[in-house]
């Protein structure tokens, strides 16, 4: 083991730097391997692009992709545009200016992100809707003729999403302004501009990286997004697909209007990619003496504006939610409930095992191996969280699939024995759909942790003697703790309200909580969907408050 | 201490600016009350002071950034600030150098320097950034980003871009703090001589003396939200007027003097001339500020202290002595005098200004 210790110190012709170097070879094949599971079934995707023209596709691309197109196109520049104006309006509010419960409402109006948009969305469309309580009571007050704005429409979903979406712009754009909002505009009146000039000419380009990041996650998950539209039957790509496959039993149309979607989401990432380059920004420097005093009448529309979105947002979604649940309590809560919540909760689980342990191979190989192979492929590995569950439950279905028919092939060739199918119907697949999907949830923090150790620490400790594996499990491990739970409970929320990849994957009878919500709202029974969807609400919680308490730190 | 600090005579004409009995309070805590002092066209005045003294938030008062709670501020004889108004910053045609140089990073170095330039057309604009590049030596580096940089550089755009509008009085706040200390004092001549050049008024804060020396004509040494003395860096070093500022400026030692006659008063190292403090008559105790540069080597001389530590400084070593009685006195001497620990050594006072300060008992 000492003569092993020599690992990183230049003698290439030795033996044990040659064993050394083998093993950590290994390290790199691992992260190899965990690539492909977001590798392959982008490439399976795409590929099927190229696939002839079936029948079904003809009439898809003739009769529904035109209008696929427009909804995706206008559902996203409208979330694009809503997130961007209420994240960006509601950070500037908290981080720089004064006004009665700030305080409150710089953490609460995170909130939102514990509840799945779909949630918001069923709620708000059994609130809203014609046979809703807020319409009944308009027109028992004013009659038949009382007209409301049709809550089933694109600005309905767009609202909606951009109610559930808002706080990732919130977040990122609420960092930027607490570090440089009140200096941008000092030294923009220092140079002779009034503060509103200030704002749009200095803080909001200073602001720009943080911004668009924000934007760009909300429009990543709203082209992802399956549940909301589902809920509102406003057809996107997303739902095109799951009824390509389980309507029209066409796989191959199904993976068609994935590839689709797929190169959508290219476009969209290469942009950002694009656009971010070579732009680099510094903090300007934190300089808070005192906060923006606003007039009375400022503080006070401040103060109402910030109400009116956390309750739309969060309050009464969850009263709602609560309401319902009450109502429905003694029929739903028997025995089919806490079979959900224990299929949700073991699927996560196991996600989250999964996802963290890939997630660490890759971190660890990226610490040990800084060249390009292995930083491309991370990167590649991690691209995951920007491809839509249903692509990838279509991608990894189908080489699933004929890996199946090879090995019952084989096993009939070989011995003699009719199997069935071996993968398919069980849980790998979903699985594995849901490690490339939330690979880079739980390699984020994890990563961001293992930055935090640095060359010194190593060093320090390979001076004592403590190499290889002992360096791994004796200095990296217990420091890598807080990322690794961090990582763990991300993804294992995210896993919990996951819905296509569940939906379209799962083996039979497992049926979750959010599997739950689907069949319950597609049926119009909102307030059936209610005991579930808490259930998410409650696990959504967690990140929120772990976001916060690092927001706060 | 007066209300209104200012070395010229009273007669003149109406200063740049003016700060009359100024307060600021931050919560409950008043960050410095009763503060005053003016400057006249063309100066650079500093404010010079320990961290949390309040020299910051006095420069954010005169900028606009920070309400004060009484008194006034004049600009160009226009009242900017008092208790109940506030002329909105960017109305005030200041300029100012952020401590950390607040620089757009999503902005070239001209567009940087051309931003406070609006109004003017482009051809102007263009001319002005260009003469600013040269004035700051830059010229090469005006498509250049921020980040891109050395500190002592972003420090230059940073001054360009606070000339560019030709504002009124230019604010410095603490405008060399982050840099090394070679490039710390060259950079402070340099932009003494732009601001001389462009006959700017400055008000500069700080911590760092040399800084405050290298750069202003008058300095206001701030302790405890109080102007202790306003005055010439030379004067400052040579006729503190309290305890405070000699402490605070430049190094010495106080050591304890009897008055003797009308002006004169005598020390442990012999008999000198001095300027009294008011109460002082015969046979009243006090403080005299002896420099380092005081006390000289004199290997003739009958005066014997104890070497008890020295630092070398270069070309000369800064000795600690121990006189007879214990008293301890700093000595500057030439470094080619090496003497060892506990060496007793010849000394002789040689001293121009004797200032003594009442002693607490007096």
């Amino acid at each position: 083991m000492q003569a092993a210790a020599s690992d990183h110190l230049p003698h290439p012709a030795s033996r044990p730097a040659a064993l050394l170097g083998r093993w950590f070879g290994g390290w790199r094949i691992a992260a190899f391997l965990v690539s492909l599971i977001t590798l392959v079934p982008l490439v399976v995707v795409l590929s099927s692009f190229l696939v002839p023209a079936s029948e079904i596709w003809q009439h898809l691309s003739r009769n529904v992709l035109p209008e696929l197109l427009r909804n995706t196109f206008w559902l996203v520049a409208g979330v694009a545009l809503g997130t961007g104006v209420l994240g960006t309006s509601l950070a500037w509010l908290t981080a720089v200016c004064e006004f009665p419960g700030r305080r409150f409402f710089s953490w609460a109006l995170m909130l939102p992100l514990a509840i799945p948009a779909y949630v918001t969305a069923f709620v708000g469309i059994g609130l809203l809707d014609y046979t809703g309580p807020l319409q009944s009571a308009l027109r028992d007050l004013f009659g038949s003729s009382a007209w409301f704005p049709p809550i089933r429409s694109r600005g309905g979903v767009i609202l909606v999403m951009t109610l559930a979406l808002y706080p990732y712009v919130y977040l990122l754009a609420r960092n930027a302004f607490l570090t440089q909002g009140k200096r941008s505009l000092e030294v923009g009146q220092s140079l002779g501009l009034s503060r509103w000039q200030g704002f749009f000419k200095v803080a909001l380009p200073m602001a720009r990286p943080w911004l668009a990041a924000g934007i760009m996650l909300a429009m990543m998950e709203t082209l992802a997004d399956f549940g909301t539209v589902a809920v509102f039957n406003y057809d996107t790509f997303t739902t095109a697909i799951y009824k390509a496959w389980f309507g029209l039993f066409s796989l191959a149309a199904a993976a068609q209007l994935a590839s689709i979607l797929v190169l959508l989401v290219l476009a969209l990432v290469l942009f950002e990619q694009a656009w971010r380059r070579g732009k680099r920004y510094h903090a300007v420097g934190r300089s808070q003496l005192s906060r923006l005093a606003l007039s009375r009448r400022a503080r006070l529309a401040a103060c109402a504006y910030a109400s009116l979105v956390l309750a739309a947002a969060f309050v009464i979604p969850v009263l709602q939610l609560l309401v319902w649940s009450v109502q429905v309590f003694a029929e739903d809560f028997d025995a089919r409930y806490p079979s959900f919540v224990w299929h949700s909760v073991a699927l996560s689980a196991m996600a989250a095992l999964l996802v963290v342990s890939a997630a660490l191979v890759l971190v660890y190989t990226v610490r040990l191996h800084r060249d390009w192979p292995t930083l491309f492929f991370s990167r590649l590995s991690t691209l995951g969280y920007a491809i839509p569950g249903t692509v990838l439950a279509v991608g990894i279905f189908i080489p699933i699939a004929w890996l199946d028919n090879q090995l019952i092939a084989l096993l009939k060739a070989g011995f003699g024995v009719d199997t069935g199918a071996v993968l398919r119907g069980t849980l790998v697949v979903m699985l594995l759909a849901y490690v490339a999907r939330f690979l880079a949830a739980g390699f984020n923090p994890i990563d961001s942790a293992m930055q935090r150790i640095t060359k010194n620490q190593e060093e320090a400790a390979r001076g004592m003697g403590i190499t290889g594996w002992r360096l791994f499990a004796r200095v990296h491990l217990p420091l890598l703790r807080g990322g690794l739970l961090t990582g763990a409970i991300l993804v294992f929320v995210d896993v919990m309200k996951e819905m296509p990849i569940t939906l379209m994957t799962r083996p039979f009878g497992w049926d979750t909580l959010a599997v739950r919500i689907f069949e319950m709202t597609s049926e119009g029974q909102w307030e059936r969907a209610a005991l579930p969807a808490l259930a998410l609400v409650v696990a959504g919680l967690l990140p929120v408050i772990l976001l916060t308490r690092q927001s706060e730190a | 201490m007066n209300s209104v600090a200012s070395i010229r005579a009273p007669s003149a004409p109406e200063p740049l600016l003016r700060l009359d009995r100024i307060s600021h309070t931050y919560g409950a805590t008043n960050t410095f009350s009763d503060l005053g002092f003016s400057l006249e066209k063309g100066r650079i005045g500093c404010l010079l002071g320990p961290s949390g003294c309040g020299k910051t938030t006095a420069l954010r008062c005169i900028a606009g950034f920070e309400s004060i709670s009484s008194g006034t501020i004049h600009l160009n004889g226009q009242q900017v600030g008092s208790a109940t108004f506030s002329l909105p910053a960017h109305q005030r045609r200041i300029g100012m150098v952020f401590q950390d140089y607040a620089l757009f990073p999503h902005l070239s170095v001209r567009d940087n320097i051309g931003f406070g330039l609006r109004g003017a057309d482009r051809m102007q604009r263009t001319r002005r950034v260009a003469e600013l590049l040269e004035i700051v030596g830059l010229n090469t580096l005006g498509d250049a980003y921020p980040h891109e940089l050395s500190g002592g550089q972003q420090q230059r755009v940073a001054l360009a871009r606070a000339l560019a509008p030709q504002p009124d009085l230019l604010l410095l706040d603490e405008p060399f703090s982050n840099l090394d200390v070679a490039l710390r004092e060259r950079l402070g001549l340099e932009v003494r001589d732009i601001l001389r050049q462009q006959n700017t008024t400055a008000v500069l804060v700080t911590h760092d003396q040399h800084e405050a020396f290298a750069i202003a004509d008058e300095i206001g040494v701030l302790h405890q939200g109080v102007i202790q003395q306003w005055d010439t860096a030379y004067n400052l070093y040579h006729e503190p007027a309290n305890l405070f500022v000699a402490g605070f400026i430049g190094e010495g030692v106080l050591i304890p003097g009897a008055v003797v006659g009308a002006a004169t008063l005598d020390i442990e190292l012999g008999r000198v001339p001095a300027q009294l403090p008011a109460c002082c008559a015969s046979g009243c105790r006090v403080d005299v500020l002896v420099r380092p540069d005081d006390i000289v080597h004199d290997d003739a001389s009958s005066m014997q202290a104890t070497v008890l530590a020295k630092a070398f400084r270069g070309a000369d070593f800064l000795y600690t002595l121990q006189l007879a009685s214990g008293t301890r006195v700093l000595s500057l001497i030439p470094s080619h005098h090496n003497h060892a620990l506990g060496e007793k050594i010849g000394i002789r006072l040689e001293i121009d200004h004797v200032i003594a300060f009442e002693h607490p008992d007096c």
